[in-house]
């Protein structure tokens, strides 16, 4: 039998539909993988094994599996997604004394309606709060390229999870960069959709102005085909999901760079950045052929995005800080307690920033279709390290790892992260487009694929 | 920051933990602190840039 543990969604659903292999059989393989490497990689919190393979058989038994695009594509989720039956623990001991969750998440169920097989829940940094992927009560999510070293957070088990060969599609949340981070630590593929685009309904918040969910994968057509079944109005469960028809990407995936124009943020998005980390944006930016850009008060758009979380992800957790304080990540905690001292002026000024800052960056797309900008400073810290020197100053590794990444987020625009496979690690680059234009994004990130600039590397292990 | 503005910050953070009632563990308070300077520092950064009065907020509630 064939080994589909490296294959792509795409290659797994194609052989799925056409009767080549089963769901059962790829399921019962990549269960096998996670069974093995899990225990190194500390990417699943929970392995949700008879749902999967109960699932696996109805897709086989299915006579409508050649129309499911996920057709026994096997996938993961972040674990402040809700899964039926499992209390959603969010990284935190706090939450593993809620009721199990009654219901998937809407994006789970859109997921499982495209023919996918869950197979588990995903280590994460607690409550979302953190860039490094550790977590003090679950351990540390582990890189796949070096088992020392970050994935990078918070949706650290997503990217160790595709990163490692365990699922092709994981499914993690960005505030700040989430998604972004992990995936350039781990080097693989991520979409951070457009504020609004994909419902957030039945999934744990952090910081509701600015909470996205989105796809991780190891190629651009697995972002493209797994954003496309998620997309959709939920009716108004999540209040910022925008009531707006599906556009899918997916078949704009092969029209190539014709008519793209791209651009390169320069100045603030240089400030800092590692020798690598300008490598691999070079690179990108030559095979484009990108001007530099400038995007105006980037810095303070990041110092604002870090007020608003402070304060929103401390009024969501206010009750808990009054009442089980004890019980949370001290790191968190002490963050947390903090904003929640940070006078309301100040957030008013931020959020009124936010909208000058829109504007700003929005005028910058009538001359351009992409922009792209570095997505972390620096390839993947050892676990456990607490500062890095960033432009010869040393700076905590746990709030400086979205630098570039919390600017693109505050105002919502739609990003992919793309990995350039640098050795010995790799690291990622963020395709910036307008809102509402994430198929710019994939083409552009597919165009750089197809041309050998990008790619997930595959780990020894 | 001066060693008088980190004194009143520590001020600030005993009466902010008084009317949040927020417990607040001594042990915590140098973490605690040392967040919220950053925290303050970035919202200084914001507030210095100067806007109109009619810069509306970026939320909008809608009816």
């Amino acid at each position: 039998m064939a080994d589909f543990t490296w294959s792509s969604g795409a290659e797994i659903a194609a052989a799925v539909s056409s009767g080549k292999v089963s769901a059962a059989e790829v399921t019962a393989q990549m269960l096998a993988v996670i069974e093995q490497r899990n225990p190194r990689l500390n990417a699943f919190t929970a392995v949700t094994a008879e749902r999967a393979r109960a699932k696996a058989e109805a897709i086989d038994a299915s006579p409508d599996k050649r129309k499911l695009p996920l057709a026994g594509v096997p996938f993961a989720v972040k674990n402040l997604f809700d899964i039926k039956g499992l209390p959603t623990l969010a990284g935190s001991k706090i939450n593993r004394a809620r009721k199990a969750a009654a219901h998937d998440a809407v994006l789970i169920e859109r997921m499982v309606a495209a023919g996918a097989v869950l197979v588990g829940a995903l280590n994460m940094g607690e409550y979302a709060y953190d860039f490094t992927g550790e977590n003090v009560h679950d351990g540390p999510s582990r890189n796949p390229h070096d088992p020392e070293r970050m994935t990078g957070g918070s949706s650290g088990g997503s990217g160790g999870a595709v990163a490692g060969g365990m699922v092709p599609i994981a499914l993690g949340s960005d505030t700040n960069g989430s998604i972004r981070v992990p995936s350039s630590l781990c080097g693989i593929f991520g979409l951070k959709p457009t504020y609004g685009r994909l419902t957030r309904a039945r999934s744990f918040p952090f910081v509701a102005s600015l909470d996205h969910l989105g796809p991780f994968a190891r190629s651009v057509r697995d972002l493209a085909i797994s954003y496309d079944a998620m997309q959709g109005y939920d009716g108004g469960e999540d209040a910022a999901c925008v009531d707006r028809p599906a556009e899918s990407a997916t078949p704009f995936l092969e029209q190539g760079l014709s008519g793209l124009k791209v651009a390169v943020a320069g100045g603030y998005f240089r400030k800092g950045a590692s020798a690598e980390a300008l490598s691999a944006l070079d690179t990108v930016a030559k095979a484009l052929g990108a001007r530099e850009v400038e995007i105006p008060q980037a810095h303070r758009a990041r110092a604002a995005a870090y007020v608003i979380t402070a304060t929103e992800g401390a009024a969501l957790h206010l009750e808990r800080l009054r009442t089980g304080a004890n019980d949370f990540d001290p790191a968190v905690r002490d963050r947390l307690i903090a904003g929640a001292m940070v006078p309301s002026t100040l957030v008013v000024k931020a959020q009124n920033f936010r909208r000058w800052y829109r504007e700003q960056v929005l005028a910058l797309f009538k001359d351009c279709d992409a922009i792209i900008a570095p997505a972390t400073p620096v390839t993947a810290p050892k676990i456990g390290q607490a500062t890095f020197m960033l432009d010869g100053v040393e700076l905590p590794v746990r709030p400086n790892m979205g630098l570039y990444t919390q600017p693109i987020s505050f105002i919502g625009l739609p990003v992919a992260a793309v990995p350039v496979p640098l050795k010995p690690l790799p690291i990622g680059v963020q395709i910036i487009a307008a809102p509402w234009r994430e198929d710019v994004a994939l083409r552009v990130a597919h165009a750089l694929e197809r041309m050998g600039v990008v790619a997930a590397p595959r780990p020894r292990l | 920051m001066t060693a008088s503005a980190t004194d009143k910050l520590d001020a600030f953070i005993d009466a902010a933990a008084a009317a949040l009632d927020l417990p607040l563990d001594p042990a915590w308070k140098p973490a605690v602190k040392a967040n919220l300077a950053v925290t303050l520092g970035h919202a200084a950064t914001v507030a210095e840039f100067a806007l109109p009065d009619e810069a509306e907020p970026a939320p909008i509630y809608k009816a």
